[in-house]
């Protein structure tokens, strides 16, 4: 053989020749990228909006929500109410997990017992149930702890694994990130969705494929899927803009105008049920991370106000979020169940008042804190963080802001291991009970205040929000929702900055369903020629 | 200098070096060129406009202005604004600063170190050149860049509590134990040659210590390329800071240094506002550029083949 045509090129060249010999012909490979990467693929490990929406590609629940944002049913056909506690769900016949496996009771069970137990971040979403009890193997009743009407919507997120490949693997136990617990199910998944993980590289790429034997017919006609995430906004604008990606989120605000007048991609727009706030350590005596010791400033109603009242938001909308957000008072958005808008009203920025406060409560030249911030999950995040500590500078406040990326910043705050820090929040059953229950409750059992990550604690928000979670009747708990509201924006637990708007970009032949949650369910895209 | 006396400084004047110097115009401008930068970055606090580290000062409202002599430009911000409202000559000057700050105190560092480790090695050989000549061998067979982001990045990990002051310490050290190498390789070859000659030998005869051998004969005479090496490594140095904050690894976003500022501005390049990156990169291609320059020259000047 002639060496000179052996040149790396013409290796290249028979290799994509045999790659593309082995792909039936019209493969479809749909390219996502994203600003971070799911940190895990276990479907119980972390709450996070990104991770869910990638996992529940591969591990489906009961009862999701489809592309019009409805409940539909999934691996449960139907649900009924047969008492108040009670409720009868007959599951799907006929679905079975990637490696064959047949979907049973038995594993709505485990993956309940999984969810609810150590090292779980979903336990918010089944802290209400009591237990389950298994009539058949296809036909089960879920008992709540008190007349749970909401239920239906609660566990549209408790994604369902497969029992016997758990235990075979040692995974019966949620991969655990702030305690540094990783296990089979980090790496690997089985579940019953329309695609399977083929490939995992955590931080670089992560490819899945079509499941062929999936029990339901989907939209979709692509075969497989690259998610990759990219950090930096201009290089994942720029992978956007060469084509070297086909869907990406989120576009940097900066960059939709440029990528809206490209002829060959489309800018999907529209409101974000998330709410993007800062949380303060309330329960410490101490606060671990400030120059103040001996008390805990932020224990002080006035404190809490005169950082409130420092914040300039309108300012931050207009130039650090180009517009794309809508500053709120509350810590849900208008889209939400239960949502008030007589108390859609913020505190007036006011640094003048704020530095009175600061006076007040015997800080007149302010004090030192670290602000934690993560770097690429939220639009923006760490900008925001830098403007606000600008912001809390003009009153005297020095922050120390340690911006950060999400996979050291997650397991940091979810373990409480902060001052000050920034989360945003989806209800994702769209409900009010998915913020007052595991965000403004105190933290306690079955994931009550899990990410009630600065412990704000008023005994009446916790009441009005366990009789929010029974009352039937609508007018009367959307009342219920409306005081527990209130006493936690008069007590100032949180700081609420605003509603962020959802940016993804695609090429203009795909056809992508946007959910208001940042929902991305692949099942829904459509690659046109 | 009180014992200055003009024939004193006209010697200085007409030493060799300093003639090749006043005769070598790359020399001139690099020297003039690199002096404006260190006196800008030293008299930052006096001279620049604003303070972009104080946060209070800061004006959000004033965010991604362009530079003064564009239509939307302010005056009050000559090379405009970045995305949290500092002004960008200001950010270049105090960013400048921590950018030579670090490159300096790591490259006197190393040198230290390179120059005690590299005479150890060469005076004593045996097992002690050994073991030192292959941990410069392991080290060069990692690029530096990559040796420096490992070493930040267990320090972060070590000191999570690390406060800004740590944070510079990390750096300083990451590039450091990177930079150290080329110094006792360098440092360890002439040390070869210069003990066995008679004056080493003299030396030892007459009973003189090892360690005072060392110091006071062997290093002044393999300190020359240790110069011309240091000049340019300071250089090296100072890209090598900007590439950990460019990556996010270095000096902390309240107080930028060159990388970090060019790292901010590097995500509003597509969206128009070049000038956020395009001078803090132009600051850095300076500095470097004349401290490579400088390096040169000495280079030159100092090779007895050469003259």
């Amino acid at each position: 053989m002639n060496l000179k045509t052996s040149t790396p090129v013409w290796r290249l060249g028979t290799l994509a020749a045999v790659l593309a010999l082995a792909l039936p012909a019209a493969a479809v490979t749909l390219r996502i990228a994203n600003q971070g990467d799911a940190l895990s693929m276990d479907p119980h490990s972390l709450n996070e909006s990104l991770q869910i929406t990638v996992v529940e590609n591969v591990y489906e629940p009961l009862i999701w929500r489809d592309d019009k944002f409805k409940l539909t049913p999934m691996l449960a056909t139907s649900w009924k109410q047969t008492a108040p506690t009670v409720w009868r769900f007959e599951l799907r016949k006929g679905v079975t997990f990637h490696d064959g496996t047949p979907f049973t009771a038995d594993d709505v069970i485990f993956s309940y017992e999984r969810a609810k137990g150590d090292g779980s971040d979903m336990k918010t979403y089944v802290g209400q149930i009591k237990e389950i009890k298994k009539l058949s193997d296809h036909s089960i009743d879920i008992i709540t702890n008190q007349p749970f009407p909401i239920l239906p919507e609660m566990i549209t997120h408790w994604n369902i694994m497969s029992k016997k490949w758990c235990e075979e693997n040692q995974a019966t136990k949620p991969v655990d990130r702030r305690k540094g617990i990783e296990n089979a199910a980090s790496f690997r998944a089985n579940g019953t969705g329309p695609f399977r993980l083929r490939e995992r590289q955590p931080g670089v790429r992560t490819t899945f494929t079509r499941n062929g034997s999936y029990w339901g017919k989907i939209p979709t006609n692509v075969d497989e899927v690259i998610f990759t995430p990219i950090g930096n906004d201009a290089t994942r604008v720029a992978a956007m803009l060469s084509g070297e990606v086909d869907v990406m989120e989120p576009v940097p605000v900066q960059d939709v105008e440029r990528i809206k007048a490209n002829a060959k991609l489309n800018v999907l727009q529209g409101p974000e049920l998330r709410v993007i706030f800062l949380g303060m350590d309330q329960a410490r005596e101490e606060l671990l991370y400030s120059n103040v010791k001996g008390k805990n400033p932020f224990k002080d109603k006035r404190v809490r106000q005169a950082f409130y009242q420092a914040i300039d938001i309108e300012t931050i909308k207009s130039r650090v979020m180009r517009g794309a957000a809508t500053p709120t008072a509350l810590m849900l958005t208008s889209q939400i169940n239960g949502y008030a808008a007589d108390l859609a009203k913020r505190l007036p920025y006011d640094p003048e008042a704020s530095k009175k406060l600061l006076a007040e409560a015997g800080y007149p030249s302010g004090f030192e804190v670290k602000m934690n911030c993560p770097n690429d999950r939220y639009v923006n995040d760490a900008e925001i963080c830098q403007a606000v500590a600008a912001n809390l500078a003009r009153v005297g406040v020095k922050i120390n802001l340690e911006a950060e990326t999400k996979g050291s910043y997650f397991p940091k705050i979810l373990s409480r291991n902060t001052s000050f820090y920034m989360l945003g929040w989806t209800a994702s059953t769209v409900d009010a009970h998915n913020v007052l229950y595991p965000i403004l409750s105190s933290p306690g059992e079955g994931g009550r205040g899990q990410f009630n990550l600065g412990a704000y604690n008023n005994p009446k928000v916790d009441e009005l929000t366990q009789q929010v979670a029974s009352e039937t009747d609508t007018k009367k708990r959307n009342a219920l929702i409306r005081d527990a509201m209130k006493i936690h924006q008069d007590d100032i637990g949180h700081l609420p900055l605003h509603q962020q708007a959802l940016n993804w970009a695609a090429k203009k032949n795909i056809q992508v369903v946007q959910l208001p949650d940042n929902g991305m369910p692949w099942k829904y895209i459509v690659v046109k020629p | 200098m009180s014992q200055a006396s003009p024939s004193a400084w006209a010697r200085w004047w007409d030493s060799d070096l300093v003639h090749s110097f006043r005769h070598s115009p790359t020399a001139v401008v690099a020297a003039l060129l690199a002096l404006a930068c260190v006196l800008a970055a030293v008299l930052a606090p006096w001279i620049a406009p604003h303070n972009p580290f104080d946060l209070a000062t800061l004006e959000l409202a004033d965010s991604r202005l362009p530079p003064a002599w564009s239509a939307e430009g302010n005056p009050k911000y000559w090379l405009g604004t970045d995305d949290q409202g500092r002004d960008i000559l200001s950010a270049l000057m105090f960013g400048a600063r921590i950018s030579l700050l670090v490159g300096l105190s790591s490259v006197a560092l190393s040198v230290l170190l390179g120059v005690s480790l590299g005479l150890w090695a060469g005076f004593w050989g045996g097992k002690w050149d050994a073991l030192i000549m292959r941990t410069c061998d392991v080290m060069l067979s990692f690029p530096a860049i990559l040796v420096a982001l490992l070493i930040a990045g267990v320090g972060r990990a070590l000191f999570p509590q690390a406060h800004e002051a740590l944070a510079f310490g990390v750096l300083i050290a990451s590039i450091t134990l990177t930079g150290w190498v080329q110094y006792a390789r360098t440092v360890r070859g002439s040390t070869l040659v210069e003990r066995h000659k008679e004056y080493v030998q003299a030396a030892r005869v007459t009973g003189v210590s090892p360690a005072r051998i060392m110091r006071r004969h062997v290093l002044p005479n393999v300190m020359g390329p240790v110069l011309v090496l240091a000049t340019i490594q300071v250089a090296t140095a100072i890209i090598t800071e900007a590439t950990l904050s460019f990556l996010g690894v270095g000096a902390p976003p309240t107080s930028p240094s060159l990388g970090t500022l060019i790292r901010v501005g590097n995500d509003y390049l597509f969206s128009g506002e070049w000038w956020i990156t395009i001078f803090p990169g132009l600051m850095l291609v300076l500095i470097s550029l004349s401290v490579n320059l400088l390096g040169d020259w000495l280079r030159d000047a100092l090779n007895p083949r050469l003259q």
